[in-house]
């Protein structure tokens, strides 16, 4: 009885001696290193990135996954988005893209939050940056490895007999 | 030589008309379009060229400055009865006065656009898709104009219905595409 309980002091003794020569062996700890901020340290500022263009094909971006809302394929810089105008609507409106050859809006702007279809835009839909944004060709700050369904069910398949 | 004074006088007044310092002193013009302008790629921008008020309100030709100048009397007298003397009387009448300016620079071919962007030294290469498509037909043919897709580049746009109905546009226009 005794002896086991010595010998658990004993190694508890010897883990924390372990421990503390660990500690004392390491070099002074590095500073968090945040992906999105940088090195820098955390009383400092950092120097902003300069400014990307914006994206200006017109080419469609693939969705990630079926519900995203598409990119903004195009710039939208001094694009008027308030209460008085919608400058998207010019082009993307469904009564203007025989003339602008836009993508319009799909049905889903026009419901209300019950699901009915209204003959205008939903106002919970009319400010369009809230869902979709142009993109600016830059390196990803954070490693992202998303894969939408097709390619991962695709690339491993269930294996047999578990569901 | 009385002649030459009056002449020498008349057109340095009829100069410091056409000046931005002159067009904002009221402040009609300074708390409202002036400050809109200030956001656009007219007034800042990277190389630092800029457009001031006279360079698209006012015909550079003298005769044609001459012409609107007289037309803009009528601003004086706003001006002395507070037509647009506060922020929500500028904002009513917003939409009237833009369409104004729009049916002027429709009238004359965008002529105030135009003594900077010239079409023929336009190279579509360096466009996007969209907009040397639109330049490369519509404006090619002089089926449209600068300000019939271009609408409050540099001031903002007036409440106009949405989706804005070809009716309400075009008077005025084609949007920006």
């Amino acid at each position: 009885m005794s002896g086991r309980r010595t010998a658990r002091c004993v190694a508890g003794v010897a883990l924390a001696a372990f421990v503390a020569c660990a500690w004392a062996a390491q070099p002074a700890q590095p500073a968090l290193a945040d992906p999105l901020r940088g090195p820098t340290p955390i009383l400092d500022e950092p120097h902003p990135p300069p400014l990307q263009n914006q994206e200006n094909k017109d080419v469609r971006r693939v969705r990630s996954h079926p519900m995203q809302p598409p990119t903004i394929p195009h710039k939208i810089d001094g694009y008027q988005l308030d209460r008085d105008v919608n400058r998207c609507l010019f082009c993307h409106a469904r009564a203007r893209i025989e003339e602008t050859r836009a993508i319009p809006l799909s049905v889903t702007h026009y419901m209300d939050r019950d699901g009915n279809v209204r003959g205008d835009v939903s106002p919970r839909r009319y400010f369009c940056t809230q869902c979709h944004v142009p993109q600016d060709e830059v390196k990803p700050l954070v490693e992202n490895r998303f894969e939408d369904f097709e390619t991962a069910s695709r690339r491993a398949p269930a294996p047999a007999g578990k569901r | 030589m009385a002649g030459i004074v009056f002449w020498g006088g008349f057109n340095t007044a009829l100069e410091l008309t056409n000046t931005e310092p002159f067009c904002t002193s009221c402040h009609e013009m300074r708390d409202n379009v002036y400050v809109e302008l200030q956001s656009t790629i007219h007034f800042s921008n990277r190389s630092g060229v800029r457009a001031k008020c006279p360079d698209c309100h006012v015909p550079h030709a003298w005769t044609d400055k001459i012409a609107r100048k007289m037309q803009a009397s009528k601003e004086v007298w706003g001006k002395l009865f507070g037509t647009i003397s506060t922020r929500e009387k500028f904002e009513a009448r917003r939409l009237e006065l833009a369409q104004h300016e729009w049916a002027r620079l429709k009238a004359n071919d965008s002529l105030e656009c135009r003594n900077c962007h010239g079409f023929d030294y336009m190279d579509f290469t360096r466009q996007s898709p969209r907009a040397a498509e639109q330049h490369g037909t519509l404006l090619a043919s002089g089926e449209r104009t600068c300000i019939d897709c271009h609408k409050g580049i540099s001031h903002r746009l007036p409440a106009l219905p949405t989706p804005a109905p070809r009716a309400a546009l075009s008077a005025t226009a084609r949007t920006q595409r």
